[in-house]
């Protein structure tokens, strides 16, 4: 039959491509220096990028790594496909780490106490950010720069000009906030709006005075699942936070609720640089000076701009503050993975975080406060290094569904605030099930 | 000549990554794949022939849909029977507990909107389409300038929705009522109704109509351009028929345009049901869900990936395939009684 000899003919031909490809697909192995590709997941991009890859250029010139990285604003879902496909990222940067706890219990993050000398990092990181980063006594990830939360960002000139101090303590800030107020302007500015992230900025509000108001022992309970929603102490963060700083109806912040929740949390600050102040004080983390660049007219820091942390609530809890930072974990072992961990962890690297600006704070000992940028950022180091009580956000440390819950809570919170019992029943039920597989 | 070259310069490109093709996988996909193709159809017609003669037409079509059929039950019909047996089951997935995860979500007043805005969906978005579409077809029917105003309104048709909905933030741009507005529909509530600008996408009054707007925005130039189609092929004599029988315009689109329209009117509104029912991205990108806009498809989508809740999820996602059925059922008769028609 003329077709079985076409067929045998065209099978022998499919064969050769075969073999073809197979031996195509072999690679040759590198010499010299580590050389090969680290692939990266993170969530930067525009400056935070152009940072990273000056972070990352010594790096690759001395060990001879080329740093593919693949950038997107919702890490957890990516990640967690890729890791299911069997196909995790070398080492993935992540803002926050609810996630990553989730994968290390589950085996899926590699633990580094084995992979970096251990002696060399207690030597050049406070025992507390070594903690920060241990899950079930392992440690997972490292921590490449810190940053603080809970800053007020204030303009010293309209300060000046109205005869306003610097509150040192909780209650002076409550008078100021009521003198500013009673003189007619609008003492606070707060801006929620953050795509698939809005509410964020006042569930830090909220966190800080959880922290300040009752305690780290409180606060660890709490953001693990241990400690209602609806128990005295969350609740009354809660109700300081509303009836204090907001003002009934949002009566102490610009524009209301309307403005809160339909202004992008970057520009939140807009109002401290208009000629009168639309508003005198705004809360947000030391990163926010990065959007404060991108005003126009640009406000120079320290002469336009310049912050406070916000005072202790309770006297028994002084000196705590919420921190955040950029976690590093090795999502897939390969020398060229550890080399990088290895890299993030060093001054070396951490001296470029912090020059480059964008309220970037070292983790590592070995870095000068002279290397500061500006006196805000020494400032804020400053802060770092007398924080007695340090605890990262509890957010970010809440189960994903949990943490947005939480942020859904703070929308419906800044509308109505008379409806926070509802709230809280709501995040209970949700805590209910939140933690369950995750414990 | 210097300038292009030194913008190519300072363009950087990194030409190594860029030309790098995985060349034996490209002789793969280019060569092999058709070959394979080729062999199979030819490999199998050998073993046809070894049937008796009248058997031949029965077995051949089977054997050329095969491959089709495999695929399909492999990457649809076997995830969809997964996901409806995991949806009877606990979040573990261990424990079997009937229709509880139902009830569950049933009982969930969050659900419960989410339904609702399904429903919205499922009415307004194909209704507007094809009102808009059919308006605008028969519009731009009857003036000299039709293909510029047709490419025009087709024009939106080739953004995606993300960048849709960037361009309609700034559409529903609010800013407090002591500034000037910049967002364009608040500049005109402010100037020219002198009213309280509104915060589209916040206030639960506007906020589920603004984003369906959008996808209407997208979708109206398709279904003008398909409908125009249509309307160019009904024959001119029926309806200067009509006319010289005394018709008035409203009488001839009732009585003869629509009619005959009918078939195409009928597959575009469904495919717009059932881009209504999978809406994701503008949702995702203008609220996330908050303030009472969520929808089946993105609130399946948080259950999967933030709460990795896989027993809510397919149930969400069981819920999602019976919404559909009877759109896909619908379809299928008028198909059929098109079919019949000819």
């Amino acid at each position: 039959m003329p077709l079985g000899r076409a067929t045998r003919v065209l099978g022998l031909a499919t064969t050769a491509v075969l073999i073809l490809a197979a031996c195509g697909t072999q690679q040759s192995a590198s010499s010299g220096k580590i050389g090969g590709t680290v692939h990266i997941l993170g969530t930067w991009s525009g400056a935070e990028k152009a940072s990273f890859d000056a972070v990352m250029k010594p790096f690759t010139d001395q060990t001879g790594v080329k740093i593919s990285f693949e950038a997107t604003r919702d890490l957890d879902a990516i990640l967690q496909t890729k890791v299911a496909a069997g196909n995790p990222p070398d080492v993935t940067a992540a803002p926050g780490i609810g996630t990553l706890i989730k994968m290390a219990k589950a085996g899926q993050v590699i633990p580094l106490d084995d992979k970096l000398d251990m002696s060399q990092l207690n030597a050049n990181y406070g025992a507390d950010w070594i903690n920060l980063g241990k899950v079930n006594g392992k440690l997972v990830n490292i921590y490449a720069w810190a940053a603080l939360k809970g800053l007020v960002w204030y303009d010293p000139k309209a300060f000046q000009a109205k005869g306003y101090q610097v509150p040192k303590t909780w209650d002076e800030l409550i008078t100021l906030t009521n003198k500013i107020k009673s003189d007619g302007g609008k003492p606070w500015c707060v801006a929620l709006e953050s795509q698939a992230a809005s509410g964020w900025p006042g569930s830090d509000w909220h966190k800080e005075i959880v922290l300040s108001q009752s305690g780290p022992t409180v606060y660890d309970s709490w953001w693990a699942g241990k400690q209602k929603w609806s128990s005295p102490e969350i609740k009354q963060a809660w109700t300081t936070w509303g009836q204090q700083i907001l003002g009934s109806g949002g009566s102490n912040v610009y524009g209301g609720p309307q403005y809160m929740r339909a202004t992008t949390f970057g520009d939140g600050g807009q109002g401290l640089f208009t000629n009168p102040p639309k508003c005198y004080m705004f809360n947000q983390g030391s990163f926010i000076t990065s959007f404060f660049d991108g005003y126009t007219p640009k406000p120079t820091a320290g002469t336009d701009y310049a912050e406070f942390a916000l005072p202790d609530v309770s006297s028994s809890n002084a000196g705590a503050h919420v921190v955040s930072g950029d976690a590093f974990v090795m999502t897939k072992d390969t020398p060229q993975a550890r080399a990088l961990i290895k890299y993030v962890a060093t001054a070396q690297a951490q001296d470029i975080w912090v020059k480059r600006g964008g309220g970037k704070i070292a983790v590592n000992k070995q870095v000068s406060l002279d290397d500061y940028p500006d006196p805000i950022s020494k400032a804020e180091a400053q802060t770092v290094q007398t924080t007695k009580i340090a605890r990262y956000d509890a957010g970010d440390l809440m189960p994903t569904d949990m943490r947005d819950a939480y942020w859904k809570g703070v929308l419906d919170f800044v509308q109505d605030q008379s409806k926070l019992d509802s709230i809280l029943a709501n995040l209970d039920k949700v805590q209910q099930t939140a933690y369950v597989g995750a414990s | 000549m210097g300038g292009l070259a030194s913008l190519v310069a300072r363009l950087q490109i990194d030409w190594e990554t860029l030309l790098t093709v995985n060349l034996p996988a490209l002789i793969v996909v280019l060569i092999a794949v058709p070959l394979v193709l080729f062999l199979y159809i030819m490999g199998t017609e050998l073993i046809v022939r070894r049937f008796p003669k009248r058997a031949q037409p029965t077995v051949r079509p089977w054997i050329w849909v095969g491959p089709a059929i495999l695929l399909v039950s492999v990457i649809l019909v076997y995830p969809m029977i997964g996901t409806i047996i995991r949806s009877f089951f606990d979040r573990g997935g261990s424990n079997f507990i009937g229709l509880g995860n139902y009830i569950h979500m049933l009982s969930d007043g969050g659900v419960l909107i989410v339904l609702r805005n399904n429903l919205l969906w499922l009415l307004l978005y194909p209704a507007m389409v094809l009102i808009f579409g059919l308006a605008l077809a028969m519009l731009a029917d009857r003036v000299s300038y039709e293909k510029p105003v047709k490419s025009l309104i087709f024009m939106p048709m080739a953004i995606s929705f993300v960048a849709m909905s960037i361009i309609w933030q700034f559409v529903y741009y609010y800013r407090p009522p002591d500034v000037p507005q910049i967002g364009i529909l608040n500049a005109i509530v402010v100037n020219l109704f002198h009213a309280q600008p509104i915060t589209w996408i916040q206030d639960t009054r506007f906020n589920n109509y603004a984003l369906i707007l959008i996808a209407v925005w997208g979708a109206t130039g398709f279904a003008m351009v398909i409908l125009s189609a249509a309307l160019k092929g009904i024959p001119g004599e029926l309806l200067e028929a009509a006319r010289v029988d005394g018709a008035n315009e409203l009488v001839v689109f009732r009585r003869i345009i629509l009619p005959l329209m009918m078939p195409t009117i009928v597959v575009v509104g469904t495919t717009m049901v059932i881009f209504a029912l999978k809406a994701f991205d503008i949702v995702y990108v203008m609220t996330a869900g908050n303030y009472n806009t969520d929808i089946l498809a993105r609130r399946m989508y948080a259950e999967l990936y933030a709460a990795q809740n896989h027993a809510n999820s397919s149930t969400l996602a069981v819920i999602l395939l019976i919404a559909v059925i009877p759109v896909l059922i619908f379809n299928v008769q008028q198909f059929r009684a098109v079919e019949a028609r000819r």
